[in-house]
């Protein structure tokens, strides 16, 4: 085994080379490294983000169903009341409308009443006078009895 | 495959051929030139280069750096696809490691030792291709049957030792920057017992520092050659060779691995002490 120049040009080449290495070929394949290392931690940061957005979302939305349901409950229980109310207002109106019907017949009915106790009065003063001048076949004074008669008349 | 073409070459010769390296250097009369022996490539002293280690080492450094800017250039921040996964993986261990064993602040660790990882790695990984197929095609280009050609660039020590020196000289640069020419001398000085006892001192520490190269680079070098013999010898087994070629080069993926892993993590560690003071 010979120890030669080989020794030298392998050294100088050495130097050369890891020169190279340090200069184009480490920093740019470790920036890489680290780069992707970053994107990574960013992609799992991101997802957890994402995640927990997820879980608020979904706490948010049962809440909000909650909340509906509790307005639509009040919304029916208040449209019951209302109808209730209004089934009652018009049981009133009814009521009140009715007596009124009533009211109204009932005075017709006196007026009517009064009327045919007027006529029947009348016709009954006629036949009563009718009656007397029959009975009594004699002409009496007609003033006098024509007093009579009107007494007769009130009488009945 | 040992005597396909070369029915006349012994078992030695065969794996000396597939030990010796394509030198280029100055010959014994003078002229510049490839080696022709083993010899003769020693006898080119110092100044001689591997030119196959050397070209392997390049292509497979080139090759790495040029895998990662491809992928850079069409890389995304999305899903990455299966080159950039793979690579990003890479990436991951090689950081995560510096993490855990390099507690100062240095942006060289980092890509030095995703370089070191990959591209030692990538050498390793040239022993699992059959030891005749690399040289074979080496010799094809070059029309020279005899041609040596090695194709682990780590089974040459000039190569491990490149990278253990390399190593060598970033830990001694730091630890002048970090704690100051006095500091660094000092460690070896005043520890473990003070300064009477400095003669001592420099006995128990100096060997443990100049130990830290040489065993970096004899550690990959000698798995590496071990392994490389071994391929070797089982090539000449005749048709014997595909079944132990496989259980060995399937116990080498790992070793392939676990070699370039502890490499990195050698210097990391050397890197941290020399930022750390004692």
């Amino acid at each position: 085994m010979n120890l030669n120049a080989t020794i030298i040009g392998q050294s100088i080449a050495f130097f050369v080379f890891v020169w190279f290495c340090m200069k184009y070929v480490w920093p740019p394949i470790t920036a890489i490294l680290e780069e992707r290392q970053k994107k990574i931690a960013d992609g799992l940061e991101a997802a957890e983000r994402a995640q927990r957005d997820l879980n608020l979302a979904q706490n948010k939305a049962a809440e909000e169903l909650r909340e509906a349901k509790k307005q639509g409950a009040e919304l029916i229980e208040l449209a019951n009341k209302r109808a209730n109310q209004i089934i009652d207002e018009a049981k009133d109106k009814a009521r009140e409308e009715g007596q009124r019907l009533i009211a109204g017949a009932k005075a017709e009915i006196d007026m009517e009443l009064q009327r045919a106790k007027e006529a029947l009065r009348s016709q009954v003063a006629a036949i009563a006078v009718a009656g007397a001048e029959k009975i009594l076949e004699s002409s009496i004074d007609q003033a006098a009895n024509e007093e009579l008669v009107k007494k007769l008349a009130s009488e009945l | 495959m040992a005597n396909s073409s070369e029915t006349a070459q012994t078992a030695t010769e065969y794996v000396q051929h597939h030990l010796g390296f394509l030198t280029f250097g100055q010959r014994a009369d003078g002229t510049w030139g490839f080696a022709h022996s083993v010899e003769e490539a020693g006898a080119m002293g110092f100044w001689a280069i591997n030119v196959d280690s050397m070209m392997i080492s390049l292509l497979l450094g080139v090759l790495f750096l040029g895998l990662f800017r491809f992928c850079i250039k069409r890389a995304t921040t999305g899903k990455p696809g299966g080159l950039q996964n793979f690579l990003e993986i890479i990436v991951e261990m090689v950081q995560t490691n510096v993490k855990n064993s390099f507690y100062a602040k240095n942006d060289l660790i980092g890509p030095l030792a995703l370089t070191i990882f990959c591209w030692i790695f990538l050498m390793n990984t040239m022993d699992l291709i059959p030891v005749d197929w690399i040289p074979l095609l080496a010799q094809t280009v070059a029309g020279d049957p005899h041609l040596y050609f090695k194709a682990v660039p780590t089974t040459d020590l000039n190569i491990t030792l490149g990278f253990a020196v390399s190593v060598f000289f970033l830990i001694i640069f730091y630890s002048i920057k970090i704690k100051g020419l006095g500091g660094f001398l000092g460690e070896f000085a005043f520890h473990p017992f003070g300064k009477w006892a400095l003669p001592l001192n420099l006995l128990l520490e100096l060997p443990g520092f100049l130990a830290k190269p040489v065993s970096l680079a004899l550690r990959l070098y000698g798995n590496f050659f071990a392994g490389e013999v071994i391929f070797l010898v089982i090539a000449l087994v005749g048709v014997w060779q595909l079944p132990l070629h496989f259980g060995w080069a399937v116990f080498h993926i790992l070793v392939v691995t676990l070699q370039a892993y502890l490499f990195m993590m050698l210097t990391i560690v050397y890197l941290n002490q020399a930022h750390t003071h004692h």
